[in-house]
């Protein structure tokens, strides 16, 4: 009798971990429809076409363990996912800047990594000409990942797992850094947000609440000159008239430039997730999005570097405000941070 | 200014003995020797003076090679103009970096040479690169993305930079602190080149100059350059460090 109860308990257990299995499989699979080139129909032209670069299963597969392996940072301590979180449009939720190799902290807030092949420039001071030598910065970073690019090279030729891997996606066993940078491409460049209740309110496949598109045409009124749909950013940079920090010491976009009508100018960056993407600005000093608003209705008659759209504040009563945020959150995209093709393979999936 | 060109030019192989076998693509080889001044530069060890007497060391020197463009008179009296594609990383460090070898040029008597000391516009904006681009070379800004051009390093007693050290690395692609530098030397007289033919340039590099003319630096001044500030005063000291080997 006992040994009966026995048999069943044990193919039943057996059935259910072999269809969790099945189910795991699935869920981590990367299938050519995963990697198909989609864009969404309103978006512009993209600026990163992966004209050299075509996403493939085996490519993205290696682009995403690349992304969450702490490998490419010097004591293998820090993975680019350790601070790019899906959970927030992989920026770094809570932190108004982030701590790289041994606690050491940098000096701006994470940006979200999302439309990335719509940006002309990466960085808060567009810095970054192309998205495939993004990844070289925070690896190289003595504050981030503290590595050198010859010897990430090195570590992933002595393993095992990735000259195996490398040989699927590119049909040799040699690692180059042009390789390395452009799946991690594949796996970022496909990080493209396009399904909020906005999108599809614009589609019409949904509806927007009676605030919420208050607060929409409020933001068209009041926001979107710098703020341009559908990607949220006009891809400029601007100084919005926050004070310049003296223990940071970040004076923005002038530093890539050397021209001095960029000081304090930093990327206008798109609002899609913003809700997610939290504390706000280049060095996260804004905690919520009440107090961005708040900022922005303020004026700058004595700060003479602010934007001229900015300099007398933007007119916003508190109601207004309420309703603007009600629409910002109609841009949080969950397929985007739900999508199983971003998560960490090295996770138990829950 | 050498007025006199020394052209090393090698019959490589006797035509009438290889007259079954194929010809070989002609050759041209240009190398670059680096110098201080009259001295041939020796890492470390050596201990040079700038113009205004302050000595100092080498511990680095790298340096972009790129769009060459070789001149030969035509047909007619027009000059012709071979352009040949590729980025040469000259390093003082690896010797077989220094020699770069063109193969089966067009036939024809070439009278200059045209180079470019640094990487386009374009290749500092074209993404993950190979070869002499290839990052893991060092040679690479990942906060402002673009090419290290030119790179040296070393010493010396009087600057302030911690360590006492030089540091001088020189690029930048946008106007107006853009560091792309083109040279062209003349040759005194023609070099031919055919089939079977081998031909040696040796081109000389001096490192004395980026800190000479039009510019006299003072180390005790300026002793580091790692961005766009005084980056084009070096790269104007340096459009004047190459010649035609006496």
């Amino acid at each position: 009798m006992f040994k009966k109860y026995l048999y069943i308990s044990a193919s039943i257990f057996l059935l259910v971990m072999s269809l969790a299995f099945i189910g795991d499989d699935k869920y981590w699979t990367i299938t050519k429809e995963d990697v198909k080139l989609d864009f969404p129909k309103d978006f512009p032209k993209p600026i990163y076409d992966f004209k050299n670069n075509t996403p493939t299963p085996e490519g993205f597969t290696l682009g995403r363990k690349l992304f969450y392996d702490p490998i490419l940072s010097k004591d293998s301590s820090i993975s680019c996912g350790f601070c790019h979180q899906r959970i927030a449009a992989f920026a770094h939720i809570d932190h108004p800047i982030s701590h790289g190799i041994n606690g050491l902290l940098g000096k701006r807030n994470v940006p979200p990594l999302q439309n990335l092949i719509w940006e002309k420039e990466m960085m808060w001071d567009g810095g970054v000409n192309n998205l495939e030598v993004q990844p070289i910065s925070p690896i190289t970073n003595p504050v981030e990942m503290n590595e050198d690019m010859g010897t990430v090279i090195k570590k992933l030729q002595r393993s095992k797992v990735y000259t195996t891997m490398f040989k699927t996606a590119f049909g040799d066993t040699l690692i180059t850094s042009q390789k390395l940078l452009r799946v991690l491409a594949q796996f970022t460049g496909l990080m493209i947000s396009s399904n909020s209740r906005y999108d599809k309110y614009m589609r019409h496949e949904d509806t927007l609440s009676k605030t919420e598109l208050h607060g929409l045409q409020l933001f068209r009124d009041k926001c979107a000159q710098c703020h341009k749909e559908p990607l949220f950013t006009d891809n400029t940079y601007r100084n919005n008239g926050i004070a310049y920090d003296s223990t940071f010491k970040d004076s923005g976009r002038i530093k890539i430039t050397g021209d001095k009508k960029d000081f304090m100018k930093f990327r206008v960056p798109s609002l899609r997730n913003v809700e997610m993407t939290y504390p706000y600005m280049h060095d996260g000093r804004f905690r919520n999005l009440k107090q961005v608003l708040d900022h922005y209705t303020q004026s700058y008659t004595q700060a003479s570097h602010a934007d001229p759209i900015l300099v007398k504040g933007i007119s916003l009563t508190e109601q207004d405000k309420t309703d603007i945020i009600a629409f910002l959150k109609t841009l949080t995209d969950k397929t985007f941070l739900y999508d199983r093709r971003f998560a960490d393979p090295n996770m138990v999936r829950y | 200014m050498p007025k006199q060109l020394n052209i090393l030019f090698i019959i490589a192989a006797l035509v009438a003995a290889m007259s079954f076998t194929a010809p070989a693509p002609s050759r041209l080889v240009l190398h670059f020797e680096n110098y201080v001044g009259n001295l041939p530069l020796k890492l470390d060890s050596a201990t040079y003076k700038n113009k205004l007497g302050q000595t100092y060391t080498v511990s680095k020197f790298k340096y972009y090679i790129s769009n060459i463009r070789l001149c030969r008179k035509g047909n007619s009296s027009h000059l012709d103009t071979t352009v040949v594609d590729g980025y040469y990383l000259i390093n003082e460090e690896d010797p077989a970096s220094k020699e770069i070898v063109l193969k089966g040029l067009p036939d024809g008597k070439y009278s200059s040479i045209t180079f470019t000391i640094g990487v386009d516009s374009l290749h500092n904006c074209s993404g993950a690169q190979t070869g002499a681009l290839d990052p893991v070379n060092a040679m690479f800004w990942a906060w402002n993305t673009g090419y290290i051009f030119l790179k040296m390093e070393g010493k010396s007693p009087v600057s302030t930079s911690p360590g006492n050290l030089l540091e001088f690395h020189i690029g930048g692609y946008r106007t107006p602190y853009n560091c792309i530098r083109t040279i062209t030397l003349n040759m005194n007289s023609v070099f031919p080149l055919a089939d079977d033919v081998t031909v040696s340039v040796e081109i000389k590099a001096d490192l004395a100059e980026l800190f000479k003319t039009p510019t006299s630096i003072d180390f005790s001044k300026l002793s580091s350059v790692t961005d766009f500030h005084n980056a084009t005063t070096i790269a104007d000291n340096y459009k004047d460090m190459f010649s035609i080997k006496q």
